[in-house]
């Protein structure tokens, strides 16, 4: 058995030396914040059973807090992505109230404030400070290098975040509440307080990709950093990998988004029915992710 | 309201009372489950809440713990007011209860489930191994509780309860379903977790179970309270025997 400090430790340290193998070093980048977006989707949803559609706010809100930090308060890009983060959680914060609503409700009313969000954001009346649909421009601040050792530290912190939820009381807590919300109440779980303090962690780790990612393009729309599909992708990854656990949304990543890169380069044409087709199978065979092999294995040697 | 149900009984109701719900109502989009209840409970007294189904014993069981708001009426713990209060607030009060089927954490061990009572509770000194042993589960906290059978549940479900330590616990149905040799170890553990100066109300259809382990009871019928006192007495009263045997 792997023991987590490796599963925390050797994720950064294998994406750091890729660079030096591959040499389409942004490719890395985005299948690194996708891990984080995993790992993220996976803290909300694999420990409390909601599903956010409206993730990508909190990646979009990273990337115009970081954004504006660096055009108006002219900080420093490491501090500009610390700001991308703080405006993750305060999006997430502001969201919060959500939390009351069940499942189905929860995961139509964040993708709407995602939306409401974008269309803020992109509206040309705000242009004056977000520059509205025509984007921003952070090439003052551009290194790519840094954003890529930024990505690594961060998907290190995300896989800290998961192994403590899932080692931790609290975690202990969430699994309680997901799998009898009422019986967790009569244990005396705060339960909406649980299920926030994972919401926050789950919004601050994305607004925190969302940063670097702006940081590493210096130049995006606001079209790019709310796009649905990232959401989409992030919580198809998540499953894929099989939530709740540390190492599936890691794995899930790499091998959807690898699969997902070659069939974009070599197949392109074919590259929508490919993934389509492959996503019906996952779900069909394998509904609880990759990782379920393995446990289903081991339940079966018992 | 001269025919209270409770105060009446002996000397067992003390001063000041572990539970005392007064007046207690709820409606269902206007029809009421619960219709003015009266009852009151000492520490270390067991009282029996009997009645056909629907008479409204687990509605009092989900609006006393915080599951359902009262339409009208007033729930006191330990002389503290408690109308209206949410599950999570009953249990730092000091009250808590069983589900009538158990309801554990299934994916999580024993151990866990205890745990998680223990750790949001109120009585922090408690001991996991304390709890386990007094609901006979002891050795089994490495097991699954989707794994444990149904009597395991049920003793793992009180394990909950009892693990946020209560002053008063509401106990829905625990011997149903119990085999005849276990029956009489739910008596005693009914008996002991009274002695230990709980205030128990429980649910019961065993006429046998409750004879062994009730102090008093009270009969519920459409929501109403009809009786109150022994269980011999309650067998030779019209109303409750109308009640039982569908008369009127």
């Amino acid at each position: 058995m792997v023991s987590d400090g490796l599963l925390v430790l050797v994720p950064p340290i294998g994406f750091f030396i890729a660079q030096f193998f591959y040499n389409n070093q942004l490719l890395l980048l985005t299948m690194m914040l996708y891990v984080v977006l995993a790992q993220g989707i996976n803290i909300i949803f694999g420990f409390t059973g909601y599903l956010p559609f409206g993730y990508v706010g909190f990646f979009g809100a990273g990337a115009y807090g970081t954004a504006l930090s660096v055009i108006f308060l002219h900080v420093p890009a490491a501090l500009a992505v610390l700001l991308g983060g703080v405006a993750g959680v305060l999006l997430g914060a502001l969201l919060s109230p959500l939390l009351r609503l069940s499942g189905a409700y929860f995961a139509i009313a964040s993708l709407a404030a995602a939306e409401a969000l974008y269309y803020l954001i992109s509206n040309p009346q705000v242009s004056a400070v977000t520059n509205g649909p025509y984007g921003v421009n952070l090439s003052s601040v551009y290194n790519s290098g840094a954003a890529y050792i930024a990505a690594v530290a961060l998907v290190g912190l995300a896989g800290l975040c998961v192994v403590w939820v899932r080692r931790s009381h609290f975690g202990m807590s969430l699994r309680a509440i997901r799998a009898d919300p009422l019986s967790a109440r009569m244990a005396g779980v705060q339960v909406v307080r649980a299920r926030t303090y994972a919401w926050l962690i789950s919004s601050t780790l994305a607004g925190l990709a969302g940063a670097i990612y702006g940081w590493a393009v210096s130049v995006f729309y606001p079209e790019a950093v709310f796009d649905l599909s990232i959401s989409v992708f992030a919580i198809v990854f998540a499953l894929f990998g099989g939530v709740g656990t540390v190492l599936g949304p890691l794995l899930g990543t790499i091998v959807l988004f690898g699969v997902y890169n070659a069939i974009g380069i070599s197949q392109p044409q074919y590259f929508q029915l490919i993934y389509g087709v492959l996503i019906v199978l996952i779900v069909l065979f394998l509904p609880n992710g990759l990782l379920s092999i393995r446990l289903r294995g081991r339940s079966r040697v018992k | 309201m001269g025919s209270s149900p409770s105060g009446c009984v002996g000397g067992l109701v003390s001063s000041s009372p572990a539970l005392r719900i007064a007046g207690l109502t709820r409606h269902f989009g206007g029809l009421p489950a619960l219709d003015g209840i009266d009852l009151e409970l000492a520490r270390g007294e067991v009282v029996a809440l009997l009645g056909p189904n629907g008479s409204g014993k687990t509605t009092l069981i989900n609006v006393v713990s915080g599951i359902y708001r009262p339409t009208a009426g007033t729930v006191e713990v330990m002389g503290r007011n408690a109308t209206g209060a949410t599950p999570q607030a009953m249990v730092k009060i000091g009250l808590n209860r069983t589900f009538q089927s158990p309801r554990p954490f299934r994916p999580l061990t024993v151990r866990e489930n205890v745990d998680v009572a223990l750790r949001h509770g109120r009585a922090r000194d408690q001991s996991r191994e304390e709890v386990l042993e007094l609901v006979g589960l002891a050795g089994k906290e490495d097991r699954i509780a989707d794994s444990l059978n149904s009597a395991e549940q049920k003793q793992l479900d009180l394990a909950r309860a009892l693990a946020t330590g209560p002053d008063v616990l509401l106990v829905d149905e625990f011997a149903a379903g119990l085999r005849m040799e276990e029956l009489d170890w739910a008596g005693k553990l009914v008996r002991t977790l009274a002695a230990q100066g709980r205030a128990l109300l429980v649910v019961e259809h065993l006429m046998g179970f409750v004879r062994q382990v009730a102090d008093r009871v009270v009969v519920l019928n459409a929501g109403k309270p009809i009786f109150a006192g022994s269980l011999e007495e309650a067998a030779h009263d019209t109303r409750v025997v109308e009640v039982f045997l569908g008369g009127g």
